[in-house]
């Protein structure tokens, strides 16, 4: 997690910042003495500094790529946070709905997500990112839906009672403390869903699909063997998930000060 | 008119298998207007439930209640009661401010109006200084005030209060308690107020309602108004006829389990 409230000693804010860094330049060191010193392969590692030199030389590839996953990966994340809220919001409202969806949810949530991707492939053909997009959609629903579903039946006795006394409306419950009860959880459900997007949208490219993306990238040239430049796609593909967390992760806390 | 009435009020909980509970039993009770009632028993005696038939947050399963000549059901409906919780119940995403306007803006008060009520009622409550914070910035004692003030924004005539200062230490208890004594006298209201503390119920209220459990009844009730010439503040708690009170509460707190007890108007 990224706020420690309960820690025990004060930590300096440049200790806190610095302490990682110096951690993982010092790891990358050691990776790239290691690798020159016993002259590993680069089939097996290649050393940080061709991973460098990959980054630079084809960074106009690695952009565009970074780029159409993580385009797959938002509008996957949008849809998947849309349908797994207004899911949540008619399973709390009806409860029948909610116990038919229950073993649904549930069967879906066990299952590994990009394994639809071949499946998806077919139905929606392979020259379009649908597929792509729909898993990542899938992946992003289930985490909002349970969260937020959870959320919205944290109401305490004391509001429920409190709101019953002024005599509200269903309406009125809605919006002045079920809402907010639940935004917590839900921004939950979103957090994990943000990364889940992007792991799913990049998975699924390995399945077919157009010729692009990370996915595809890192897999193909793995394949033809230029090691170097698929760990710079790596590269990518964790600079990605970071943004999509922070960026996550900024929504909630300005969400927190202003609900 | 009475503020509250309640007649032959029983209240059975159906728990699983059958099996029933007596909450409440038999209970005849009224609270005059402007008349301050406290209704003290040991913890399952039905004190709360009696609280909530009526504020309508749950219905007696024989018996009436009503509230300013009205069901309970109607009196909640028009808003004339305000009602403070053992929890102070604030919903932490709102102000200070914002959570004694709740009840304003639920009802379609007018915001400049609301606004000008609130600063009013900050005032009363003492937290002027403290309308822009939170809920958890605030300690115990400061968030209930807050609770207090959202309970009277609508200036009812009838205030329902669940233990209001049972989380709070003793001695931000006793300023509390003064305070609510002035805030009661300014406002004119009829307070129904639920405890378990002793000398909490004898120096706030005019009567005391004494409960016992299984099945919750009224075991007597004691008159606490001060004698004539000593007025209802800090050296009231020094003064015989408190003592006296504190006497006569306690003496039927302890004969509630074995004997049935005198049933209205205590001795004094």
């Amino acid at each position: 997690m990224t706020s420690l409230p309960g820690q025990r000693a004060p930590v300096s804010k440049v200790t806190a910042v610095v302490a990682p860094i110096v951690l993982g330049a010092a790891l990358i060191a050691l990776w790239q003495l290691l690798v020159r010193a016993f002259h590993i392969h680069d089939t097996i590692v290649p050393a940080p500094s061709d991973i460098w030199h990959q980054l630079t030389e084809e960074h106009t590839l690695i952009f565009d790529t970074t780029r159409k996953t993580g385009w797959n990966a938002l509008q996957g994340l949008v849809i998947g946070t849309v349908v797994g809220i207004v899911g949540a919001l008619l399973a709390h409202g009806v409860r029948v709905l909610r116990e038919m969806a229950a073993p649904i949810v549930v069967a879906v949530s066990v299952m590994p997500i990009v394994a639809l991707g071949p499946v998806l492939y077919g139905l929606f053909g392979g020259m379009t990112d649908t597929a792509r997009i729909v898993v990542a959609g899938i992946a992003v629903a289930i985490p909002v839906y349970l969260n937020t579903l959870r959320g919205l039946q944290q109401v305490r006795a004391v509001h429920r009672d409190l709101m019953l006394a002024y005599s509200s409306t269903p309406w009125q419950r809605t919006w002045a403390v079920t809402l907010p009860t639940a935004t917590p959880y839900l921004f939950t459900g979103l957090r994990i869903g943000s990364s889940l997007a992007v792991i799913s949208a990049l998975i699924t490219e390995y399945f077919g699909g157009p010729s692009d993306g990370l996915g595809f990238t890192i897999n193909n040239e793995a394949k033809s063997g230029a090691f170097a430049l698929a760990w710079a796609a790596v590269v990518g593909s964790i600079v990605l998930g970071l943004i999509f967390y922070i960026v996550t992760y900024a929504v909630e806390r300005w969400f927190a000060r202003h609900r | 008119m009475t503020a509250v009435a309640l007649s032959g009020v029983e209240r059975i909980f159906r728990t699983g298998k059958g099996r029933q509970v007596v909450a409440l039993e038999a209970i005849d009770l009224t609270v005059g207007e402007g008349e301050f009632v406290s209704l003290i028993g040991p913890s399952g005696c039905g004190k709360s439930t009696l609280l909530r038939q009526i504020a309508d947050l749950d219905s007696p399963t024989s018996g009436t209640v009503s509230v300013f000549g009205k069901t309970a059901r109607q009196a909640r409906l028009d808003h004339d009661y305000g009602i403070a919780f053992q929890q102070a119940g604030l919903l932490p995403w709102r102000t200070v401010a914002a959570n004694i306007s709740l009840p304003l803006q639920l009802h379609g008060v007018e915001k400049a109006t609301a606004a000008a009520r609130v600063e009013q009622l900050l005032e009363m409550v003492g937290l002027s200084d403290f309308a822009k914070s939170f809920p958890d910035q605030l300690s115990g004692g400061m968030q209930q005030r807050v609770a207090i003030a959202r309970a009277l924004a609508e200036q009812p005539k009838l205030l329902l209060m669940d233990e209001p200062f049972g989380a709070l230490d003793e001695i931000t208890r006793e300023r509390m308690q003064s305070e609510l004594v002035r805030i009661c006298q300014e406002s004119g209201a009829a307070v129904v107020f639920v405890t378990h503390s002793i000398p909490e119920a004898v120096f706030l209220s005019d009567r005391v309602v004494v409960m016992s459990p299984r099945p919750g009844r009224i075991v007597g009730i004691v008159s606490t108004t001060p004698v004539a010439g000593v007025e209802r503040g800090e050296a009231y708690r020094d003064d015989e006829s408190f003592f006296h009170g504190v006497q006569e509460v306690r003496h039927l707190l302890h004969s509630g389990h074995a004997t049935d007890g005198p049933r209205g108007e205590g001795a004094r």
